[in-house]
């Protein structure tokens, strides 16, 4: 059979067979990206309310810079971690080098460009004169930022939402720091590589497919939960 | 009376360029004060000031006789808010839009819910709580706005051309919100138009404006009353002219423009003058035609402005002249750019101001 189409069939073996090593796979994938998004949130969000909402001198230098980061490479990144923390690095003492840790810390530093951007940008965008209109009807400065960041919310969400998709799609960090250790660190993009090195396609084909079902129905969800009104079409269709 | 807001010898640059020279000017408690000047005269940066939301660089303001600085300005805000020329509405429902400001005064719910109720009533948008703000038209937008300031029944309401661009209906509804509240709740309202029939209805006391300096201030009908020069020199002001006038034999005024333009006026004046011609009251035709109307005069259409059901024109006849059609006029007649037409407007329908 063409390794491809066994890969699917076998994808959805995997999945409706509940085999215990595809979901901790699965598991760690979801967990570790998860947990980087939200540490990489809540840094990147008050670097992006202060580049959206406030002037000062270098404010265009900083947001190039976050700009230009966020094409950096995942591997290069990788192997910046990787001397960083292995064990005669600067970071070496935290033991952290192939830890779930790692990768963790990793994927936020590389997803806290993009989410910084997207979300200055979102909050650059809202009318500056949205600021006056909420102290004008009372609100106090920290109140009148709380207004315009609820105009800027769509986009401030969509940029975590980038974040987390760039975080479980990316290889080079989690595979250098992270070393791909079999139930402890290993995640689906490790797998996909490693099992392809393999030449056991038909796995790599069976875990890319969740990886690919997994970002689309949590991309799905998001948009359903933003704005229920988009099944209204579904109900239409003729039965 | 007293004063209610007070700039003194206030000053305010934006970058090199003076947008505010030297002006004092008093808000005495419950009247309506019009600033009427061009576009760019500093009207906005004014009402700006006077709703404590920019800082001058130099001078004073006061609030009630107590001076305005950065430590109480959050505080005096609480008792005037401004409406702004652009309408600017939280992406949210018409209700949450109006109930903001008393949501940040920490009202309760059902007094929330009554003021909203009965500051809609007044701009007649009754029943529209529960819409989103993004599915109304620019006149109810516009109203939306105006009852999310005057449901806080502030003492000082600054509103920042009002009726710029409305269509009579919406406009006639803002004037008679204007009134009521001045009559009815005493608030003070400053408002910046350069529209100058907005400007002899509707106001107590006029301020022209001019490069960022009070030119003349005054009660309307002084202001309307003598033919100032200042009101002369603002051209800038739609469709508003200083000429020459004489009278013909017939009875009527010939008023010399400038530029080669005679237009002819019911009202019988000599002398310096200026007059006005409301952008409604111009006919546009294709071609010369046989009416009543005493002025006919050729020339091209140099701007469209779309206003959703109407399309305001700027004819350039030597002079310019603003019409304001319906949408639908300027569809069947097939009308664009650089054009030629005709405006026609009465003898009676030039004002003299």
């Amino acid at each position: 059979m063409n390794p491809i189409l066994e890969g699917i069939v076998r994808a959805l073996q995997l999945i409706f067979s509940g085999d215990p090593t595809v979901y901790g796979i699965l598991f760690r994938s979801l967990l570790f990206s998860g947990v980087a998004t939200i540490l990489a949130v809540l840094w990147a969000m008050p670097i992006a309310i202060l580049l959206g909402l406030k002037d000062f001198p270098g404010k265009s230098i900083i947001k190039g810079f976050f700009t230009a980061m966020i094409g950096l490479p995942t591997v290069a990144l990788g192997i910046f971690l990787w001397l960083m923390l292995y064990r005669a690095g600067p970071l070496g003492f935290l033991g952290l080098l192939y830890t779930p840790g790692a990768i963790i810390l990793g994927e936020a530093l590389l997803v806290t460009p993009l989410i910084v951007s997207i979300a200055t940008t979102a909050i650059e965008t809202v009318d500056p004169e949205m600021m006056n209109l909420a102290k004008t009807l009372g609100a106090s400065e920290s109140q009148a930022s709380t207004a315009v960041l609820k105009e800027a919310i769509n986009g401030i969400i969509f940029s975590n939402v980038a974040g987390f998709n760039r975080a479980i799609a990316e290889l080079g960090v989690a595979l250098m720091v992270g070393g791909n250790l079999a139930g402890f660190t290993d995640v689906l993009t490790t797998d996909i590589s490693a099992f392809n090195a393999r030449a056991d396609f038909a796995t790599a084909i069976a875990l890319a497919t969740i990886l690919l079902l997994i970002v689309l129905c949590i991309n799905l969800i998001i948009v359903i939960a933003r704005n229920p009104k988009v099944l209204l079409p579904l109900g239409k269709m003729p039965q | 009376m007293m004063a209610i807001a007070e700039l003194k010898n206030v000053t305010k640059h934006f970058g090199d360029r003076m947008v505010l020279d030297n002006v004092t000017l008093q808000i005495e408690e419950g009247e309506i004060v019009a600033l009427l000047g061009p576009n760019g005269s500093g009207k906005t940066t004014l009402l700006k000031t006077l709703a404590f939301l920019l800082e001058p660089d130099t001078g004073e303001v006061f609030f009630q006789g107590e001076r305005v600085t950065k430590a109480n300005s959050e505080l005096v805000r609480m008792q005037s808010s401004m409406v702004f020329q652009k309408t600017l509405l939280f992406s949210t429902t018409v209700f949450n839009n109006v109930a903001y400001g008393l949501k940040i005064r920490k009202r309760p719910k059902t007094e929330i819910d009554n003021e909203v109720r009965k500051a809609l009533k007044l701009v007649k948008l009754e029943g529209f709580e529960k819409r989103s703000t993004g599915k109304l038209s620019g006149g109810e937008q516009r109203r939306v706005a105006l009852a999310r300031a005057l449901v806080l029944k502030t003492k000082l309401l600054l509103l920042d051309e009002p009726a710029a661009n409305l269509d009579p209906k919406n406009t006639s509804i803002l004037e008679e919100v204007i009134l009521t509240l001045n009559r009815e709740l005493k608030t003070t309202i400053v408002l910046a138009t350069h529209n100058m029939l907005e400007a002899k209805t509707l106001p107590h006391r006029i301020a022209l404006i001019s490069n960022g300096k009070i030119a003349e201030i005054g009660s309307s009908t002084d202001i309307f009353g003598k033919l100032s020069r200042n009101l002369a020199s603002f051209a800038a002001v739609e469709n508003t002219f200083g000429g020459t006038a004489s009278l013909t034999e017939e009875g009527t005024t010939t008023v010399d423009i400038g530029e080669g333009v005679r237009i002819e006026m019911a009202a019988r004046s000599q002398g310096e003058v200026s007059v006005f011609v409301s952008p409604q009251d111009i006919i546009i035709s294709k071609k010369p035609f046989e009416s009543s109307a005493r002025n006919v005069l050729r020339g091209r259409i140099t701007q469209i402005l779309d206003l959703g059901s109407l399309v305001k024109l700027t004819v350039d006849i030597g002079k310019l002249f603003t019409a304001q059609i319906t949408k639908r006029s300027f569809v069947e007649m097939g009308l664009n750019l650089d054009a030629e037409v005709f405006i026609a407007f009465k003898a009676s329908s030039v004002q003299s101001v």
